[in-house]
């Protein structure tokens, strides 16, 4: 006899398992499998007969820290998850306050303006903006020249590829960010802020003590998933420049790409998707105890 | 991810399980992949042969460039090979390391002795390893000048240059003719092509010991880098990459540059691209030699192959001989402008009287291989990082060629393994 309890269990794992099945077929064991092939040298010559497949422990993971490119491509990573998160979400923000602001006539129309570059294809946006940045033709450049600025090689300098590539992802990104930061500001009570300028706060004192600790977890939350996607960056880079000028835009996915799919080395890129792995770990649980700790403070 | 999708999966396979019977019929569908606009293109010789062979339907399928490699090898590791396929032809030895590709010394018996020796040699040597015959070139492509006949002149060179001290002579006397923004040559910075046919001039080996290690410090490949790292400094070539290069066919037209090293694809290009006045002032010519022979050059172009887990090689293999005729060739030629492998399609008229195609004829007696091991793209792309490097000047040349060799000996650690083991690569 199965008692109600165990039958209500019973009938959830039911209910469950379609799902439970398809991830575990097309998520846990493929990731499992990538966990196992990082600790050998796959490669084509493995692929053509598995005899010339070797087991070599760490060594994939001790040669991908001894190599100068993956510290390049680490360094470039960083660069995009340090200047391109931040100004991601504070553009997010400013285009969230502007958009609700009660001043604001048509949000309707800006908000879906806003957020028209996130539902179109990145290759089809990217072949634009290479237009853009063209050192010659290009209408950035162009502005430029009114201004007297000499042009800029934005794609070909290696120090303006990254904030050119940076500036794109942000146009490309923050209306998706804005109607979460949206939603937020709607759930914020009006009253609030009446009470605060009965109280005679300025409206920056009404954003710093209002706005700003009542979107703490809707902040915590876009700060989070941008920056897990500044650090997987890859089709950005791989689009614009694939990875040039002289390796200055070759991120961790994207060097991971070219090792697995275009040498074939299948165990050294492994390695770099779980190294990549660790970090975006490392990271977002520190978000998260900051932000822990912030509350405890605040 | 809906739990409706496992259902709906099941209906997707018994939809391809009834797909497989229907297909169970007379004819035999070959699967072609060919790149690009070959692929395009060598749809108009299909009707001729699905006529001489009424049981063999083909299919061609298109592929970019760009995503080829990839595709093929994505292919291979999916089981789900064409029965015949395009490929570059240094790809060859990566897809016999997999034994993805079938021998085709068999089925190469019947054919006359003349029609293997139609082939340029250097351009059939790809093709082969350790003895073997793994595919047929389909087209042939190597690296040339493309030079500026009127400015080549006002510097004082009726012809163009044979030797490499001429051709340094003639650059020098191009670039003090024009403005400061004249150079005599454009170099890709990004590319390894140049500085390895400069080494092969030299009598570099590139690799050594049976392909094993790197050979970059010996004395033949230091001096042809110096040479080529020398036209940067001395400001005879720009220090740019390809995608820098903004409007390649209107800064030759204007002079920017005198000397350009391209291959064929860029003939028609040329014809295209520049402007009607400026058409009697160009040229193609084969490259100079280090001491005033044959200059060689890199034996490229693509191949055609099949599938040796294919059950339709019979077809297919029909299909590759129909390819190879030189009358198709010479089709072949006159709907893309690739260059035939065979010579005698040469000989058809349009390409016979092609003035630009000539030094191309030339150019390809005298071509090298790059190492046939399936490492080589990855080498290549070493020696462009580290040739950028050098241009750059973020490394001399001795560090440069020193790094070259440590990160090639690291590729090469699987093959120096296999080859100790007593196992074929």
């Amino acid at each position: 006899m199965i008692g109600p309890e165990r039958h209500a269990a019973l009938s959830a794992w039911a209910f469950l398992a379609p799902a439970l099945l398809l991830i575990a077929v097309f998520f846990f064991l493929p990731v499992l499998a990538a966990l196992l092939l990082s600790f050998t040298d796959f490669d084509i010559y493995a692929l053509g007969d598995l005899d010339r497949l070797r087991f070599v422990g760490f060594a994939n993971y001790l040669q991908l820290l001894q190599s100068p490119l993956f510290w390049t491509a680490l360094g470039n990573t960083f660069y995009f998850v340090v200047v391109g998160g931040p100004l991601s979400v504070a553009v997010s923000l400013g285009a969230a306050l502007l958009v609700n602001s009660r001043l604001t006539r048509f949000p309707g129309f800006f908000r879906a303006a806003f957020f028209l570059p996130v539902v179109t294809t990145l290759v089809a946006v990217a072949v634009v903006w290479r237009y853009l940045y063209h050192p010659r033709y290009g209408l950035l450049n162009y502005g430029l020249s009114l201004i007297g600025i000499e042009p800029i090689d934005w794609l070909g300098d290696p120090a303006w590829a990254i904030p050119a590539i940076i500036l794109m992802a942000v146009w490309k990104n923050f209306g998706f960010n804005m109607i979460i930061f949206i939603a937020g500001l709607q759930n914020i009570p009006a009253q609030l802020y009446e009470a605060a300028r009965i109280d005679g706060a300025s409206p920056w004192r009404q954003f710093r003590h209002i706005t700003l600790p009542l979107l703490g977890p809707t902040f915590l939350f876009v700060a989070l998933m941008t920056m897990i996607g500044y650090f997987q960056v890859f089709a950005e880079p791989y689009v614009m420049t694939q990875g040039g000028p002289a390796n200055r835009t070759l991120s961790v996915v994207l060097l991971m790409y070219e090792e697995g799919f275009r040498w074939w080395n299948m165990g050294y890129a492994s390695a770099a998707a779980f190294v990549l792995f660790a970090l975006i770990l490392a990271a977002t649980v520190l978000q998260l105890r900051l932000r822990r700790k912030q509350v405890q403070d605040g | 991810m809906s739990p409706s999708f496992l259902p709906l999966l099941l209906i997707l396979f018994a939809l391809g399980l009834a797909g497989c019977d229907s297909a169970a019929d007379q004819t035999t569908t070959v699967e072609f992949w060919a790149m690009g606009q070959e692929g395009e293109q060598v749809r108009a010789l299909l009707p001729e042969f699905e006529r001489r062979h009424p049981g063999i339907r083909v299919r061609v399928q298109q592929i970019p460039w760009s995503a080829a490699h990839e595709k093929l090898l994505t292919a291979y590791a999916g089981d789900s090979m064409p029965d015949m396929f395009q490929l570059g032809n240094t790809w060859i030895p990566e897809f016999v390391a997999l034994r993805a590709v079938e021998p085709l010394d068999e089925r190469l018996k019947p054919w006359p002795e003349a029609a293997l020796a139609d082939y340029f040699p250097g351009i059939l040597a790809t093709n082969r390893l350790d003895g073997r015959t793994y595919a047929l070139p389909w087209y042939v492509d190597t690296r040339l000048f493309f030079y500026r006949t009127d400015l080549l002149a006002a510097a004082g060179f009726a012809e163009p240059p044979t030797a490499w001290e001429d051709w340094l002579r003639a650059m020098a006397a191009l670039k003090n003719a024009g403005d400061a923004a004249r150079y005599a040559i454009l170099l890709p910075i990004n590319e390894w092509q140049l500085p390895v046919v400069l080494a092969l001039q030299r009598g570099a080996s590139l690799l050594r010991d049976r392909n094993q290690y790197g050979n970059f410090r010996e004395p033949a490949f230091r001096e042809a880098f110096a040479f080529y790292l020398q036209l940067f400094e001395r400001g005879l070539a720009p220090p740019v990459s390809n995608a820098q290069m903004a409007n390649l066919y209107q800064e030759f037209a204007k002079g920017t540059f005198a000397i350009y090293v391209s291959g064929p694809w860029n003939i028609g290009e040329f014809g295209r691209r520049l402007p009607a006045d400026l058409q009697p002032h160009w040229h193609t010519a084969s490259l100079p030699a280090f001491d005033g022979t044959m200059g060689v050059s890199l034996a490229g172009g693509a191949s055609l192959a099949l599938s040796r887990t294919s059950p339709r090689r019979e077809a297919a293999w029909k299909l590759l001989e129909f390819l190879a005729e030189p009358a198709q060739q010479a089709r072949f030629y006159q709907l893309t402008g690739d260059l035939p492998a065979r010579q005698s399609a040469w000989n058809d008229s349009a390409l016979a009287e092609n003035r630009y195609a000539r030094a191309f004829r030339q150019q390809l007696q005298a071509v090298r291989a790059t190492p046939p091991i399936p490492e080589w793209e990855r080498i290549a792309n070493r020696i462009a990082y580290y040739a950028e490097l050098a241009v750059r000047r973020e490394l001399d040349i001795d560090a440069a060629l020193a790094a070259l060799d440590r990160d090639v000996d690291r590729i090469l650690e699987k093959r120096r393994w296999l080859l100790a083991r007593g196992v074929t690569p």
